[in-house]
């Protein structure tokens, strides 16, 4: 392949990939690792410069059309920055020490992973509880605009959000995806906080966790800008175009084919790096 | 002026992060022109990692290739752009908490700050 069908090649997958991922909400990060290495044939390492540096175009060019609805809260956002930030830093220091086919076994199992979160109808049992003093101290307790008014909610587990933070940010800085599922997890399930506020604040982390490793990439020589220019481009382009029609359509069928999509390629990631392919 | 409550804050970010991504892309574009328009018939290939050369790895390599004039200096330094716009955000909000008086927040937010600059300034020390 020449550099101009290449290209344009990988501009048009990615164009998909981040319409598909902000339709659907499950990011479109996951799959651009796979699509690179698996159908491009990319070095993994290349591959996950480029799908990091997107993640972050992805992340900032989206916050207008979240914030505008007033559910994000940036002190629970910014808190919890401490956590994704320091376990980005390491994510990205390991994949210079992690074999390739480690981290290929790595991302099968995230992917999985984040297709099952998706799945699953959580079953939320909202009994009053007294505020949590550590969440109280920290200013973290807000309110929300809901569909029967301004919705008050109080934030519990603070120390376990923060520690599955962590997690979240060292996976972002491994594979260069942004993690969002797992934080949507940290913030939803571990902390109580609502699920909007959850969804909407983890779009505003994801961008600064993977800045931190972002850095780490830059100086190892991962990012390349030939690759990373249609890559950056193409889910720009793609994501903006799925947050202007989410509004409109009907994901739930849509949902259930990427959620497939996003299986097959964690269990082909996983084969290739079970068999050696990396 | 409007008090500096906290959805003002996020408005203001909101904007400033569409802004630096605009910016970004627009820059990132401009090396892809020059990039596509020299050698369209080159042979591209990603098989095996080579790491890239050592002025597009650095903050100051990637400044001084892309006011050289090349072409995928300019690209890169368009990522370095998008690179810089969380780090923006961050500073933005330290400033924005110190405006509230919250002097938690800007410790908080003063933390993250360091992380970010060790990553794109330091991180060589551990790479």
């Amino acid at each position: 392949m020449n550099v101009i069908e290449f290209t344009f090649l990988v501009w048009a997958g990615s164009l998909v990939a981040g319409f598909l991922g902000s339709l659907t909400g499950l990011g479109g990060g996951v799959v651009l690792v796979p699509l690179l290495t698996i159908f491009f044939h990319v070095d993994l390492r290349y591959a996950i410069g480029a799908s990091l540096v997107s993640v972050i175009a992805t992340s900032s060019g989206s916050a207008a059309a979240y914030v505008k609805e007033g559910f994000s809260n940036i002190r629970i956002g910014m808190f919890l920055e401490i956590a994704t930030t320091l376990g980005a830093l390491f994510g990205a220091y390991l994949t210079a020490k992690v074999p390739g086919n480690a981290i290929a076994i790595i991302f099968g199992i995230v992917l999985m992973y984040s297709a099952y979160v998706s799945r699953r109808t959580r079953p939320r049992t909202d009994v009053e509880q007294p505020p949590d003093g550590l969440a109280t101290k920290l200013k973290m307790n807000s309110n929300f605009p809901d569909t029967s008014g301004i919705r008050p909610y109080n934030v519990y587990r603070v120390p376990t959000g923060f520690g599955v933070m962590w997690v979240a940010g060292a996976l972002s800085g491994l594979l260069g995806i942004g993690s969002g599922a797992l934080k949507v997890v940290a913030m939803d399930q571990a902390m109580k906080i609502p699920f909007k506020v959850s969804t909407t604040t983890s779009n505003f982390m994801i961008g600064v966790t993977a800045a931190a490793s972002a850095g780490v990439y830059l100086s190892r020589g991962y990012v390349d800008p030939s690759l990373a220019m249609p890559v950056m481009i193409g889910v720009l382009i793609g994501s903006l175009m799925g947050t202007r029609v989410l509004v409109k359509t009907q994901t739930k069928r849509l949902r259930l084919v990427f959620s497939v999509v996003i299986v097959l390629l964690g269990v082909e990631m996983m084969f290739k790096g079970l068999t050696g392919g990396f | 002026m409007k008090p500096l409550d906290d959805d003002r804050v996020e408005g203001l970010i909101a904007n400033l992060l569409r802004m630096g991504v605009l910016i970004a892309a627009l820059v990132v574009i401009g090396g892809a022109v020059p990039y596509l328009g020299h050698h369209p018939r080159a042979h591209a290939g990603y098989k095996t990692f080579h790491g890239e050369p050592g002025n597009l790895k650095s903050v100051h390599g990637i400044i001084g290739s892309a006011f050289s004039g090349d072409a995928r200096g300019i690209m890169q330094l368009g990522l370095l752009l998008l690179i810089a716009t969380p780090i923006a955000r961050v500073i933005f909000s330290a400033v924005a908490f110190a405006i509230q008086g919250d002097r938690m927040y800007v410790g908080f937010t003063l933390i993250v700050l360091a992380v970010l600059l060790y990553s794109l300034f330091g991180s060589f020390l551990i790479a």
